[in-house]
């Protein structure tokens, strides 16, 4: 049953994804990479991470989604119609260069999957019962380890988000002075 | 329970379809996505190998701060792309080839 439903939820992903780079329309294709996203984020459920799912889909669905869609529906109207004036297709034509590449790096890929090297690392930490299972509680400790270990990683990336965020603005502004 | 390769598989096919709209799209909106799809595998492989690390979990808390740095990437990307059109009314990447002022 798990794995019914965790086939089913790749199988969106990839299809979607697919559909998303092969779409012609970028609006459209915006609005389906809520669903890539939002699959990924069941994809993390399944690898025991609930935290980090919660925090794709806040981040990602609700902050950076929505800012693309802000950038691209709100601030430009222009941008929007000269891309939807270009072409009346529904589906644009392929690459068929870049194809090739990336699906020569996806045989490299699962070739090497069907025979996967196991780290050291690992089969220690299953030998000495160290696997995280569903029913412990991933939050707690990740707030402690954030608290501890991780502290001034923490308060960094408060300080280079917010210098982002500021860059941001002030790169985006409307006046012609730099 | 999941195998962790089939997490791989999965984030290698999201791996590969975003660097085809890397290298294959004529917008960099969907070049964005492109490079989003790409941080998104590389977030799989971190959170499926989190599973062995039981006390220090540093898969997940890598993934964090991964999230966090494509956010504020994303924001800066999208306000050069604005930046871009306005100087050159066009964000075609092959079109754009010069970094001097009109």
């Amino acid at each position: 049953m798990e794995a019914a439903i965790f086939y089913l939820i790749s199988a969106t992903v990839i299809i979607s994804a697919l559909i998303v780079v092969s779409l012609e329309n970028i609006a459209r294709a915006l609005f389906l990479f809520f669903v890539v996203l939002l699959g990924v984020a069941a994809l993390y459920v399944f690898a025991l991470a609930d935290f980090v799912a919660i925090i794709q889909i806040m981040v990602y669905v609700g902050g950076v989604l929505i800012l693309m869609l802000f950038a691209f529906m709100l601030s430009s109207k222009e941008l929007l119609k000269s891309i939807e004036a270009k072409e009346d297709r529904f589906i644009s034509v392929p690459k068929w260069s870049a194809v090739l590449m990336c699906s020569l790096l996806l045989a490299i890929l699962l070739s090497n999957a069907r025979e996967l090297l196991i780290p050291t690392w690992v089969i220690e930490s299953i030998k000495s019962k160290q696997v995280l299972s569903s029913t412990d509680n991933t939050i707690e400790n990740i707030g402690y380890q954030f608290m501890t270990r991780y502290v001034f990683q923490f308060e960094f990336i408060s300080i280079f988000l917010l210098a982002a965020l500021i860059g941001a603005t002030h790169i985006a502004r409307k006046d012609k002075t730099l | 329970m999941i195998a962790t390769t089939h997490f791989l598989v999965v984030s290698a096919f999201l791996f590969c379809i975003g660097m085809y709209a890397v290298l294959a799209k004529k917008n960099a909106i969907m070049v964005l996505i492109g490079i989003e799809l790409m941080v998104n595998a590389a977030v799989i492989n971190l959170v499926a190998f989190s599973k062995f690390d039981k006390i220090n979990m540093e898969g997940q808390i890598t993934a964090l701060f991964a999230i966090v740095i494509a956010a504020s990437t994303v924001a800066i990307t999208l306000s050069l792309i604005l930046r871009v059109y306005r100087y050159h009314k066009n964000i075609d990447p092959n079109k754009i080839t010069e970094l001097k002022e009109k």
